[in-house]
C-alpha cells in the first residue's frame, strides 16, 4: 500500500489524546482501587510496607492470580467456569495418588495430571459449545461431580479425605523447586509461584493483544454470531479457552501439592467466584468481549492486599470478605463509569 | 449514475443477449428450501454479474433472509441449482463462501462492537508476521489498511483504534462493506443495509453501494425498500412468500412499477398517494 497514508494514518492516531487513551484501559478502575488500597492499609497497618510484608502479599495474590488470569480470558471470551476452584484440587489429587498407587516418580504423576486436568477443560469446552447450553449451567455441572468426584476417590483410594504423603518420593525435591520453593532476594524470601503469576500474565497479555488467537477470544465473547460469520472458529477458541483454564488450575494444584506433600479433598470450593471476583475488578466485562490480563492481575493483587492487609493491621479477619465485596461494587461501578465516558465518540 | 451498460434498447431482448454473453459470478436457478414443515424458499432464480447490483425486494417473510444465507454459506439449499462462476457448488460454511469470493454483510451481525475498528476489518483474516512462537498480528499494516480501505470508500476515521460500536450504524455497514472490498470479494452480498438507517444515512451507505459496484463486485442488495433498490440496481427480484413474483432488469421497469409489484394490489392506492406527497 501507499507511503503518503502510512504517514497521514500515523499523524491521525498521534492526535488522540494520551488521557482519553488511557481512560479505555479496561485496568483503570482496579490500579486506581490497588493504588487506594495500598494508601489505605500503609497508612492504617504498621509495617505493611516491610519487604517481608510485600512478599507475604504478593505469594497471596499470586495463589489467586495464576487462576485469575486463564479466568479472566475465558470470561472475555463470553464464558464462566464454575469448576475452575475444585479443578485445582482434583489436579493435585491426580498428581499425588498417581505417583503414590504406581510408585513412580513424582514427574510422572505430574505429568498425568496435566492430561487429566486438560481433558477435563477441554470437556467443559466440548459440552458447552455442543449443547449450547449456558456455561452456568454446564460448569456447575462439573462443579458439582469434580466436588464429589475429589471426595469420594480419594476415600475409596486412600480411605481418609487426605491423600498419602508423597515427600519421600523420588523426584520431590525437583517438583517442589519448581512448584513451590521460595526464592530469597536481598534476604528476603519470594514464593516461586509469583514467578509462575507474572509469567502467564505476560504469555496471556501477549496472546490477547498481539496474536490472531487474542483478536478471536475478544471476538467470540463480543458477538458470537459476527465472529462467526467473518470465519473465526468459535467452537476451537472456546475449548481453548478452557483448557487455559485447567492449564492454570494444573500449576496451581501442582503448588498446593509439593508446598506440602498431601492433599485434602474437599479444599477449592469456593475459589472460582474468588478468581471471578478478580478478573471483574481487574475491568472484564461480565458480558464478554472486554477486558485484560494485567487487570485479572490487579484483582488479584487487591485481594492480596485486602487478605494480608487486614491481618497486619491487626483486625478480625471476618471483616474480610464484606471488604471484597465492597471492592467488587465499587471497582465494577468505577469500570462501568470509565468504559462509558471513553466510548463517547467525542 | 448513467452507464452504458443501463441504456440498452429493446428491454427484454437486450437483457437476455447480455445474459448469456457472460458467466454470472453467482447464479441461483430454481432454488428451493424448506425449514421442516415450511417452504422457506421455492423456484427462486437470480444471477449476479460483476460490476451491477441485483436487488431482491420482498416483504417481510418473503425469503430474503433464507436467500441469504444460501448465498452466504449458513444454509444449504434443498432443491435447484447454485452456481458460482459457472461452477455448480453448494456451500457448506460460511468459510467456504468467503473462500470463493462471496463475502456477507449481515444486518445485525456485521462488527463485535466492543472491538477497534482495525481489528473488526480484519477479524476472521488477520495477517501475521514473524515466525514459529513469535508469530503475531501485522498490527501496523492492519491499522494502516483500515485507513486506506475506508478512504477508499470516502469515510475519512478519526480513529482507528475507537470501538467500532462507537461508529454510526452507517458507517458500520460501510466498515463492513470496506472489509469486503480489501478482501478482494467478487460477490458481495448486503443484507438490509439501509433498513434502520435515516435518509442521509442510507444515502451514505448507497453511495458506498455504488463505490463496490465501481470497484468491479457483483452486488446483492436486500431490502424491502424500492426506492433504495431502483437508484442503485440493475436487476430486480421480487420475492413474495418464498417465491419469485418478478424478475426484471433496470430497463424493463419503472419505480412505479417496481412499487406496485412490491406493494400488491390493495394496498396500491394508499402507496400510491404516499409517493406523490413525497
Amino acid at each position: 500500500m501507499s507511503a503518503t497514508l502510512e504517514r497521514a494514518s500515523d499523524e491521525r492516531i498521534l492526535q488522540t489524546s494520551p488521557l482519553r487513551r488511557l481512560l479505555t484501559r479496561p485496568e483503570l478502575g482496579s490500579v486506581v482501587g490497588a493504588i487506594a488500597v495500598l494508601v489505605f492499609f500503609s497508612l492504617a497497618a504498621d509495617g505493611f510496607l516491610r519487604a517481608s510484608s510485600l512478599s507475604t502479599v504478593l505469594y497471596a495474590s499470586s495463589a489467586i492470580g495464576i487462576m485469575a488470569v486463564p479466568v479472566a480470558l475465558l470470561m472475555i471470551g463470553g464464558e464462566f467456569d464454575l469448576s475452575a476452584g475444585v479443578l485445582v484440587t482434583s489436579s493435585a489429587l491426580v498428581s499425588s495418588m498417581f505417583s503414590y498407587q504406581m510408585t513412580a516418580d513424582v514427574w510422572v504423576g505430574v505429568g498425568v495430571s496435566l492430561l487429566v486436568t486438560l481433558a477435563i477443560g477441554a470437556l467443559n469446552g466440548y459440552v458447552l459449545t455442543r449443547t449450547g447450553l449456558p456455561s452456568f449451567i454446564v460448569t456447575l455441572g462439573t462443579f458439582l461431580m469434580l466436588t464429589g468426584a475429589n471426595l469420594g476417590l480419594t476415600k475409596l483410594i486412600d480411605g481418609t479425605v487426605s491423600t498419602k504423603t508423597i515427600a519421600d518420593m523420588e523426584g520431590f525435591p525437583a517438583a517442589h523447586a519448581v512448584f513451590a520453593s521460595t526464592l530469597t532476594v536481598g534476604g528476603v524470601g519470594f514464593k516461586v509461584t509469583i514467578l509462575w503469576w507474572l509469567g502467564l500474565v505476560a504469555v496471556a497479555t501477549w496472546i490477547l493483544l498481539r496474536t490472531r488467537t487474542g483478536n478471536w477470544i475478544f471476538a467470540v465473547g463480543g458477538n458470537k454470531d459476527a465472529a462467526r460469520a467473518v470465519g473465526v472458529p468459535v467452537t476451537r477458541t472456546k475449548i481453548g479457552l478452557y483448557m487455559g483454564v485447567a492449564l492454570g488450575a494444573w500449576i496451581s494444584g501442582q503448588h498446593l501439592l509439593f508446598s506440602f506433600d498431601a492433599v485434602q479433598s474437599g479444599e477449592g470450593v469456593g475459589n472460582e467466584l474468588i478468581y471471578i471476583i478478580a478478573a471483574v475488578i481487574g475491568g472484564c466485562l461480565i458480558t464478554g468481549g472486554y477486558g485484560s490480563a494485567i487487570g485479572s492481575a490487579v484483582g488479584a493483587l487487591l485481594f492480596g492486599m485486602t487478605s494480608k492487609g487486614i491481618v497486619f493491621a491487626e483486625w478480625n479477619p471476618d471483616w474480610f470478605k464484606f471488604f471484597l465485596g465492597a471492592m467488587l461494587l465499587l471497582a465494577t461501578l468505577l469500570n462501568t463509569w470509565v468504559r462509558k465516558r471513553a466510548e463517547a465518540t467525542k | 449514475m448513467t452507464r452504458t451498460a443501463r441504456t440498452g434498447a429493446g428491454a427484454e431482448a437486450g437483457a437476455e443477449a447480455r445474459t448469456d454473453a457472460r458467466t454470472a459470478l453467482v447464479e441461483l436457478s430454481d432454488v428451493s428450501k424448506h425449514y421442516g414443515a415450511v417452504r422457506a424458499l421455492h423456484g427462486v432464480s437470480l444471477e449476479v454479474h460483476a460490476g451491477e447490483i441485483t436487488c431482491v425486494l420482498g416483504d417481510n417473510g418473503a425469503g430474503k433472509s433464507t436467500l441469504i444465507k444460501i448465498i452466504a454459506g449458513l444454509h444449504q439449499h434443498g432443491g435447484g441449482v447454485l452456481r458460482v462462476e459457472g461452477e455448480e457448488t453448494r456451500l457448506a460454511s460460511p468459510r467456504e463462501a468467503l473462500d470463493r469470493g462471496i463475502a456477507t454483510v449481515h444486518q445485525d451481525l456485521a462488527v463485535v462492537g466492543l472491538m477497534p475498528v482495525w481489528r473488526n476489518f480484519f477479524l476472521g483474516s488477520e495477517p501475521r508476521k514473524g515466525a514459529g512462537p513469535f508469530k503475531r498480528l501485522d498490527v501496523d499494516l492492519m491499522r494502516r489498511t483500515t485507513r486506506e480501505g475506508m478512504l477508499r470508500m470516502g469515510i475519512d476515521l478519526r480513529d482507528v483504534d475507537q470501538p467500532i460500536g462507537t461508529l454510526s450504524g452507517g458507517e458500520r455497514q460501510c466498515v463492513a462493506i470496506a472489509r469486503a472490498v480489501h478482501f478482494g470479494a467478487k460477490v458481495l452480498v448486503l443484507d438490509e443495509p439501509t433498513a434502520a438507517l435515516g435518509v442521509k444515512q442510507s444515502g451514505t451507505v448507497l453511495k458506498y453501494v455504488a463505490a463496490a459496484r465501481d470497484e468491479g463486485l457483483g452486488v446483492v442488495f436486500i431490502t424491502h425498500n424500492p426506492h433504495h433498490a431502483y437508484l442503485v440496481g440493475d436487476r430486480f427480484v421480487l420475492l413474495k412468500r418464498g417465491a419469485m413474483a418478478g424478475n426484471h432488469t433496470r430497463d424493463a421497469i419503472t419505480l412505479e412499477e417496481l412499487t406496485r409489484q412490491m406493494a400488491g394490489g390493495s394496498e396500491l392506492d394508499d402507496l400510491r398517494h404516499e409517493l406523490r406527497r413525497s
